[in-house]
């Protein structure tokens, strides 16, 4: 799923433009595995898989993998359709500088939710 | 043939808490007055579809007001040196001075979220004045999901993150017009309203105390919450409903937050019914 996300948000144009001021990496943690994102004017210029030791990133999101397999169901259950109901129900944390987060908040949640769109059209 | 919808806006004054303010409302239809409540940070056009729905216009009045500093009602004179913050107290006088202004006899009132926080509070305070309150996502008290200071500050755009964060609060199945509707209205909010109307919906507001007191066989109480509502979950309505006596509590399948305007068709299905059994209780 998440290995396919810079294919997923590259090939969404509208998406890459509300991105295009956002460039930094952030870290997405699926259970034990974490992959770093890096953001380049609202592209994905890669996703790789860590650990990478010593790399840094602005903020993360964590979840485990049964909580990201609900939350990327094309059509996902109450609880799983939206990362905030994820950490309100303690299945996900957000955590390091939330200022870019919210800052590009639509842009980051419908890069992290644009997995759905794979199980739509498999 | 212009395509006009019923719906006819106007203006009117209110004295609230010793200032004039200039207030805009909307209706459509005739009978038993429903003035309908909006969201936090948003606006009374979330009612627009129940006011061009025959079937419930035939037999009521639906009104729908913004509160001052939102929607097309102005803040009042001086605003601009001032932080907004809804408080409980001044959100009742604004509906109960509404509702006297247009001389509305025994009206339904039926609000969403903070709309459906305070018309708890109404059948408490005003049960013999009201013919049943209907709260949409509602429930005595929140457990807040994120801090509000991110609403009103100059490094994050206010109107983009309140649409953002309550972007999750729509079903997945909701139609993507009515979606994307539902978040403009949010986009469009005055800076710190939204974060001011959430004082009241956080710090001023909690009722759970107080539910043993509203007697439902003097005001009806109907409670009707979204399954994918995760800032007043199922649970949460469920919970108020079982301490107030006498109330009603459903859940609307394939609903958020905003039931009325995320998915009119949907929404429908479960107000309709509703609205009947006051008709029928008179």
């Amino acid at each position: 799923m998440i290995e396919r996300l810079a294919e997923l948000v590259n090939g969404d144009e509208s998406l890459v433009r509300r991105g295009r001021f956002l460039s930094l990496d952030f870290l997405i943690e699926v259970g034990e595995r974490p992959f770093h994102v890096s953001v380049r004017e609202g592209r994905i210029a890669a996703v790789d898989e860590g650990p990478r030791l010593m790399r840094s990133w602005r903020f993360a999101i964590r979840a485990g993998e049964a909580a990201w397999a609900a939350f990327w169901q094309p059509l996902p259950a109450p609880g799983y359709h939206d990362i905030f109901a994820m950490t309100k129900r303690g299945e996900a944390t957000v955590e390091g500088d939330l200022q870019p987060l919210m800052a590009n908040l639509r842009y980051i949640k419908e890069v992290i939710e644009a997995p759905r769109r794979l199980a739509r059209s498999a | 043939m212009a395509a006009l919808e019923p719906i006819v806006g106007r203006y009117l004054h209110l004295n609230l808490g010793g200032r004039d303010n200039r207030v805009y409302f909307e209706e459509a239809g005739e009978g038993i007055p429903l003035v309908c409540l909006h969201t936090a940070g948003a606006d009374g056009r979330q009612f627009r579809h129940l006011m061009c729905d025959a079937e419930v216009t035939r037999a009521f009045r639906v009104i729908a007001f913004d509160l001052p500093w939102h929607g097309k009602s102005t803040p009042p004179a001086g605003w601009q040196g001032e932080e907004y913050r809804l408080t409980s107290a001044a959100y009742v006088e604004a509906i109960v001075e509404f509702c006297a202004a247009l001389a509305l006899e025994r009206p339904v009132v039926m609000g969403c979220s903070m709309g459906g926080r305070i018309v708890l509070k109404l059948a408490l305070e005003h049960a013999d004045e009201l013919r049943a309150v209907i709260g949409l996502e509602a429930a005595a008290h929140q457990q807040p999901w994120y801090d509000t200071d991110w609403l009103h500050r100059p490094d994050v755009d206010g109107g983009e993150v309140s649409a953002a964060l309550v972007s999750g609060l729509v079903a997945p199945t909701a139609p993507d017009e009515s979606r994307w509707e539902t978040l403009w209205g949010y986009m469009q909010s005055g800076p710190g309203v939204f974060k001011g109307d959430l004082y009241f919906y956080r710090v001023d507001s909690d009722l759970r105390d107080a539910l043993g007191g509203i007697d439902a066989g003097r005001c009806p109480v109907y409670l009707l919450t979204g399954e994918y509502d995760f800032s007043c979950t199922p649970e949460d309505s469920r919970e108020t409903a079982a301490r107030i006596p006498g109330a009603t509590c459903s859940v609307m399948a394939g609903l958020g937050h905003f039931p009325m305007s995320e998915d009119p068709a949907r929404f429908r299905g479960y107000i309709l019914p509703v609205l009947s059994e006051i008709r029928r209780r008179g």
